[in-house]
């Protein structure tokens, strides 16, 4: 383990923080609340030297991610930021970045999406890129966002991977919210990350590619099927790199968290910062002789089916919260719970499994509305039945 | 086109490793109509290789040499610049301009 500086920074700073160290050949973004003080700390960084990077103050997200495809496909590290619309904004570039393997890393501050118009938290954003073909990463906190931003260099560019990867925080409750983060030197960072070798560059003029070719039927189909086969080979990329990051940073990092699952009747899967008001109720139940636990999926891109089902094995009854809705899905459940079923289901699992929609547009999620969950579960558990399959956390009924 | 080669061998995220290589895709099979063109009365001026947007027009030393039917899509530049005239075309019969645009199943 190398040495480490514990600083106080916000979610948002830690984020910034990382990309410093990191040093990306091109940053190109667009600022938008609550990712501004990536950008806009990054954008000092580079006014005062402190990083070699290249920095585009393009005119949009759409742009952002334009000049990022074009910057990754002459070889380039590339990073950028973004949260709600800005992403919304980038659609079209987000799919051409994955389908063109450009191990992009993009940092989400996740932001509920217009309209009615909104800044705070939810997932709305980040959930809709979820067949965007990025490795998606949740992090729960400033600290997990600085140490995934940097394990996220390493899993896109891999070779077996060439996938760009976001890494979600919490917008304002963790970007804006200061806490102790440790932070690794950055030579430490440097010798984790390596450089980047691409496998093609646009810059090679010796021997000219290109790039974002034409790809008909007889071509396409072929092409879309590596970007799976990439997926599934991320999981194992994506542990491999977490132990090795835990050697130089004392943290470990895995697919998924598990809290109190060994002796779990009762499990409740929640991601990202909810996971720690989560964690606290249920270490008080769990004092009380209540036998549940919790589950934070680290990584929702590639869904985790086999690790969570593993976890939830011999588990009576299960709550997924879900800060979106998949509109017009079963009941108006949300993604989460709607792959946990999917993950169950084909695994051959029974287990009850109930949807609470929490969080939207940043509305909080207290330790009580988790205690509502764990009666639920228990009354579920004890009655072998499920009267609402998909609920509201903290909405006026 | 080459044999097709399966998902695990084909280039990742679709790169095209070797340059020029659109030459190699046969466009010409896009066409509905097909340019004819009359040697004889030909004066050589080079609008059509001029105008052609695909580069479909071979020349040779200063002369019109032929169509390139693998690219030519049939758009009708060539027929709509050409400013040479024949009485009655080698392949059509019809007068008009030196290149003519006929049916690509005449």
């Amino acid at each position: 383990m190398v040495a480490m500086t514990k600083l106080a920074l916000d979610g948002a700073h830690a984020a910034a923080q990382a990309m410093k160290q990191i040093n990306p050949d091109v940053v190109a973004a667009y600022p938008i609340t609550p990712q501004t003080a990536i950008v806009q700390t990054f954008s000092q960084y580079v006014a005062d030297g402190e990083v070699d990077t290249e920095f585009l103050a393009v005119e949009s997200e759409h742009a952002a991610m334009s000049a990022c495809v074009g910057a990754a496909a002459a070889g380039g590290r590339v990073m950028t930021a973004t949260a709600a619309n800005g992403l919304a904004l980038m659609w079209e570039v987000v799919y051409i970045a994955s389908s063109m393997r450009l191990p992009i890393v993009m940092s989400v501050v996740n932001r509920a999406l217009s309209a009615p118009l909104n800044i705070h938290c939810d997932h709305s954003d980040s959930m809709g890129a979820r067949d965007a073909g990025w490795i998606q990463l949740y992090s729960e906190t400033a600290q997990e966002a600085y140490d995934n931003l940097i394990q996220a260099v390493r899993i896109g560019e891999h070779a077996d991977l060439l996938t760009p990867v976001m890494v979600m925080q919490d917008g304002f409750i963790t970007g804006h919210g200061v806490e102790r983060v440790e932070v690794l030197d950055d030579g430490a960072v440097r010798d984790f990350i390596g450089t980047y070798t691409p496998l093609y560059s646009l810059l090679d003029i010796d021997e000219p590619k290109t790039f974002g070719a034409w790809d008909m039927y007889d071509y396409y189909f072929e092409h879309k099927r590596q970007q799976t086969d990439a997926m599934s080979k991320a999981m194992k990329v994506i542990v491999d790199v977490g132990r090795e990051y835990e050697k130089v940073s004392g943290r470990s990092y895995g697919i998924l968290d598990a809290y109190g699952m060994d002796d779990a009747e009762l499990a409740i899967i929640v991601l990202s910062s909810a996971a720690g008001t989560g964690r606290s109720t249920v270490k008080q139940l769990r004092a009380k002789g209540m036998k549940i636990g919790l589950v934070k999926p680290r990584v929702f891109r590639p869904f985790p089916a086999d690790e969570l089902v593993e976890a939830l094995r011999g588990v009576k009854a299960v709550a997924v919260l879900d800060r979106s809705i998949s509109f017009g899905a079963m009941e108006g459940a949300g993604p989460l719970f709607l792959e946990v079923c999917a993950a169950l289901f084909a695994a051959g699992i029974d287990t009850k499994v109930v949807n609470y929609i929490y969080g939207l547009g940043g509305r909080d999620v207290f330790p009580q509305h988790f205690e509502q969950v764990a009666g639920d579960l228990q009354g579920i558990a004890d009655s072998g039945k499920v009267q609402s399959l998909v609920s509201y956390l903290g909405l006026r009924e | 086109m080459a044999e097709e080669k399966t998902w695990k061998e084909t280039t990742m995220g679709g790169v095209v490793l070797e340059a020029g290589s659109s030459a190699n895709y046969k466009t010409g099979t896009w066409r509905t109509l097909r340019p004819v063109h009359d040697m004889e009365n030909c004066t050589h001026c080079m609008m059509c290789w001029i105008f052609c947007p695909d580069s479909a027009i071979v020349v040779k030393d200063g002369r019109w040499v032929a169509f390139d039917y693998d690219h030519c899509k049939g758009c009708g530049i060539c027929a709509s610049v050409c400013p040479a005239k024949a009485k009655a075309h080698e392949v059509t019969g019809k007068e008009g301009k030196v290149i003519q645009m006929v049916s690509e199943g005449e």
